[in-house]
């Protein structure tokens, strides 16, 4: 596999997981539905989408940068990508077995819409899904230029941690827009609980998975 | 915790009209002079079965005392708001205070309403400790969970600081603690409801414990000591914005009727009785640019009567007040039942205009000097009193006791347990179902009924009926 193709296929998982964190209910779709048909107008709509969409973005960057910063140590490269990994299967395993209603995101108020949308991405991980790709697209990036200076190392992490979450944010806001455009429009509010899967589980296995392939594709590197 | 939202969680209150019909009603019974435990009675409701009208089961509590009231469910169509951050409850518990004992059943309705059974207690040293409240009266289940609302304060006849609402856990059903981060001038409890996306809440004021437990107070109510005022709240900062005072002649503001389309910023409010008039009132609030306001907008007249038809409590006044104890609106926002315990009539309006409320529909049961019977010819004794409307509003359901120790002051030869339903026409009025006439166990009355799946007073709901 090139070393572009690599890069290629973990930019394909940004927008995959940006899209799976998006049809999700509980990360806020219906919210800009409730918003919209509120007012009674397609902007208010658009309005709760941009700040769901604002708040996730800073969950993931918030969740990323750290571990860019992290990365310029480059003799310990390894090690914190292995750690990141077990980082990321600790917390999917926490939330498999506290199962709990987190009812400190029932006191955010609903006018708050993007502390909630940062909450609430916070609460269940999802920046965490996304650091072993961003470490994968770090690596990738480095080994295309080879080794640099630290100063500019961390610039290109720096700039590759936005980039992702732009692209995962973006991709997350287009996904949930599209189904609660729809849901206003067209399918009604019944749509709501039609399409409300509980994935939980789901959701906790993808947390273990993600950060087992992360774990996994150190080694297959060597 | 299930893999799809619970059945009957609806996202709008236009979906649950439009959902299966209740064949089960959960009725409270209360022993008024505390000889048996209270029960929770399952009422067959539906016409075409061979047990219509019936109760075909019961859960008797382990302890004696405990006088229900109200009661509510753990979980409702308020769990289809992401913010809230728990979809996947299951409307499965009834959640049922004892007023008098401050004790807390879980009832576990798993396998449906006839396989009803105790799934906890809550001891009342557990509430007092937790919360400093006693007497856990109205449910509701929110943002944060269970809501409560108490009505009264520490000690033992519970004035040791005002009573207020507190927070359960909606899974593991622990007492969390008190609601209120400031409650301003509020001093007093009754019921209490919300607008959840627009984040307020309103609650309204009773008395407390010593103007209720032995009786009503005849002292207190001529000097206007009951409660009288309206509290609106600002909901997830727990704080009290406004208090409209309806004027001390209006003698306690019970049920707090939100509109259920949270697009309307409006609801009701029945108040009991006008000390200057005798007369029942429903007063209608509202919120227009983050502003509340509140004002009566009908009102019922006492009704003469002989001095010797007359409990000792009114025969200085010659009138059947109508006593105005419970209030009800239809999840299409368009009819307020209007319970008049005192002169045996339940009257329907037609509220399309909430400022304008319209006299739709009237009948006549009991009543402290009418004595209306029963269509079915069965005795009717107390008046009409908690009423409960089935979701798509063609059903009314009612009992007859109000609270015991009021019950032998307004109604001094008893108020045997009663449930009754009334039809429904397409364009309002109501007829009493003559076929319909419920048999409770001796000795017991009734109070507040629930209906399968959720009925008028449950459910709030997060997104409006388009």
């Amino acid at each position: 596999m090139s070393e572009w193709t690599t890069a290629g296929y973990l930019w394909l998982a940004v927008i995959a997981s940006g899209i799976y964190h998006g049809v999700n209910p509980g990360m806020g779709w219906p919210l800009a539905v409730s918003a919209g048909l509120l007012d009674r107008r397609a902007s208010e709509l658009f309005r709760a989408l941009g700040l769901l969409a604002m708040g996730h973005f800073v969950a993931m960057i918030g969740i990323l940068l750290p571990f860019g910063a992290m990365m310029t140590l480059i003799v310990w490269e390894q090690q914190i990508r292995i750690a990141a990994g077990f980082i990321v299967i600790a917390a999917g395993i926490y939330l498999l077995i506290n199962r709990r209603h987190p009812r400190v995101l029932a006191r955010i108020p609903p006018a708050q819409l993007a502390l909630w949308s940062f909450a609430a991405a916070t609460a269940h991980g999802a920046g965490l899904m996304l650091v072993p790709i961003y470490l994968g697209l770090c690596q990738a990036g480095e080994l295309d230029v080879g080794h640099q200076a630290a100063a500019t190392l961390m610039t290109g992490n720096l700039i590759t941690a936005a980039a992702v979450s732009v692209v995962h944010a973006a991709a997350m806001v287009a996904s949930g827009g599209v189904i609660a455009i729809a849901v206003y429009r067209w399918l009604g509010p019944k749509f709501i609980s039609q399409s409300w899967f509980n994935l939980d589980i789901v959701w906790a296995a993808s947390l273990i998975v993600v950060g087992g392939i992360g774990i996994v594709s150190i080694g297959l590197a060597q | 915790m299930t893999v799809r939202p619970d059945r009957t969680f609806h996202a709008t209150a236009k979906l649950a009209m439009q959902a299966p019909v209740e064949n089960f009603a959960y009725t409270l019974m209360l022993s008024p002079d505390f000889s048996q435990p209270d029960g929770l009675a399952i009422v067959d409701v539906n016409p075409k079965s061979k047990d219509y009208g019936k109760v075909v089961h019961s859960v008797i509590m382990p302890n004696k005392g405990d006088e229900f009231h109200h009661f509510g469910w753990n979980a409702c169509s308020s769990a289809l708001s992401p913010l809230n951050g728990h979809p996947f409850l299951e409307r499965r518990f009834l959640i049922i205070p004892g007023i008098r004992s401050s004790r807390i059943y879980v009832i576990d309705t798993k396998g449906g309403p006839t396989k009803a059974k105790i799934h906890k207690v809550i001891e009342p040293e557990e509430v007092f400790a937790k919360t400093g409240y006693s007497r856990p009266h109205t449910i509701h289940c929110g943002p944060e969970g269970i809501y409560v609302s108490t009505l009264g304060g520490g000690g033992p006849d519970g004035t040791d600081g005002p009573p207020g609402i507190f927070v359960m856990d909606c899974e593991t059903f622990d007492v969390i603690g008190r609601y209120e981060i400031d409650r301003g001038p509020q001093d007093k409890q009754y019921d209490f409801w919300w607008n959840l996306p627009r984040d307020y809440m309103v609650s309204s004021e009773w008395a407390l414990p010593p103007q209720f437990e032995k009786g009503i107070v005849p002292e207190d109510l001529l000097s206007n000591k009951y409660g009288h005022r309206v509290h609106f709240w600002d909901l997830r900062e727990r704080r009290n914005v406004q208090t409209i005072d309806l004027g001390a002649n209006h003698q306690m503001a019970l049920e707090v009727r939100p509109a259920h389309d949270p697009v309307k910023e409006y609801g009701f409010l029945g108040v009991v009785v006008d000390t200057t008039s005798l007369e029942g009132s429903i007063w209608t609030w509202w919120r227009e640019d983050g502003k509340f306001h509140c004002e009566k907008t009908a009102t019922i007249p006492p009704e003469a009567a002989a001095k010797d038809d007359l409990p000792p409590l009114l025969r200085g006044f010659e009138a059947v007040p109508p006593l105005v104890t419970d209030i009800d609106l239809s999840l299409d926002d368009r009819f307020l039942y209007v319970a008049c315990w005192g002169t045996g009539e339940m009257r329907q309006y037609d509220v399309t205009d909430p400022m304008k409320p319209k006299l739709a529909g009237s009948v006549h049961i009991g009543g402290i000097t009418r004595k209306t019977k029963h269509p079915g010819g069965g005795d009717y004794r107390g008046g009409p009193q908690m009423v409960e409307i089935s979701r798509d509003g063609k059903r009314v359901y009612w009992t007859n006791s109000l609270y015991s120790t009021w019950d032998d002051q307004f109604y001094p030869d008893g108020v045997p347990a009663a449930m009754v339903k009334a039809s429904v026409g397409e364009n309002g009025g109501i007829i009493l179902d003559k076929d319909f006439y419920v048999k409770f166990p001796e000795g017991y009355r009734s109070h507040q009924i629930r209906l399968e799946g959720g009925d008028c007073s449950t459910d709030s709901f997060c997104y409006p009926s388009v």
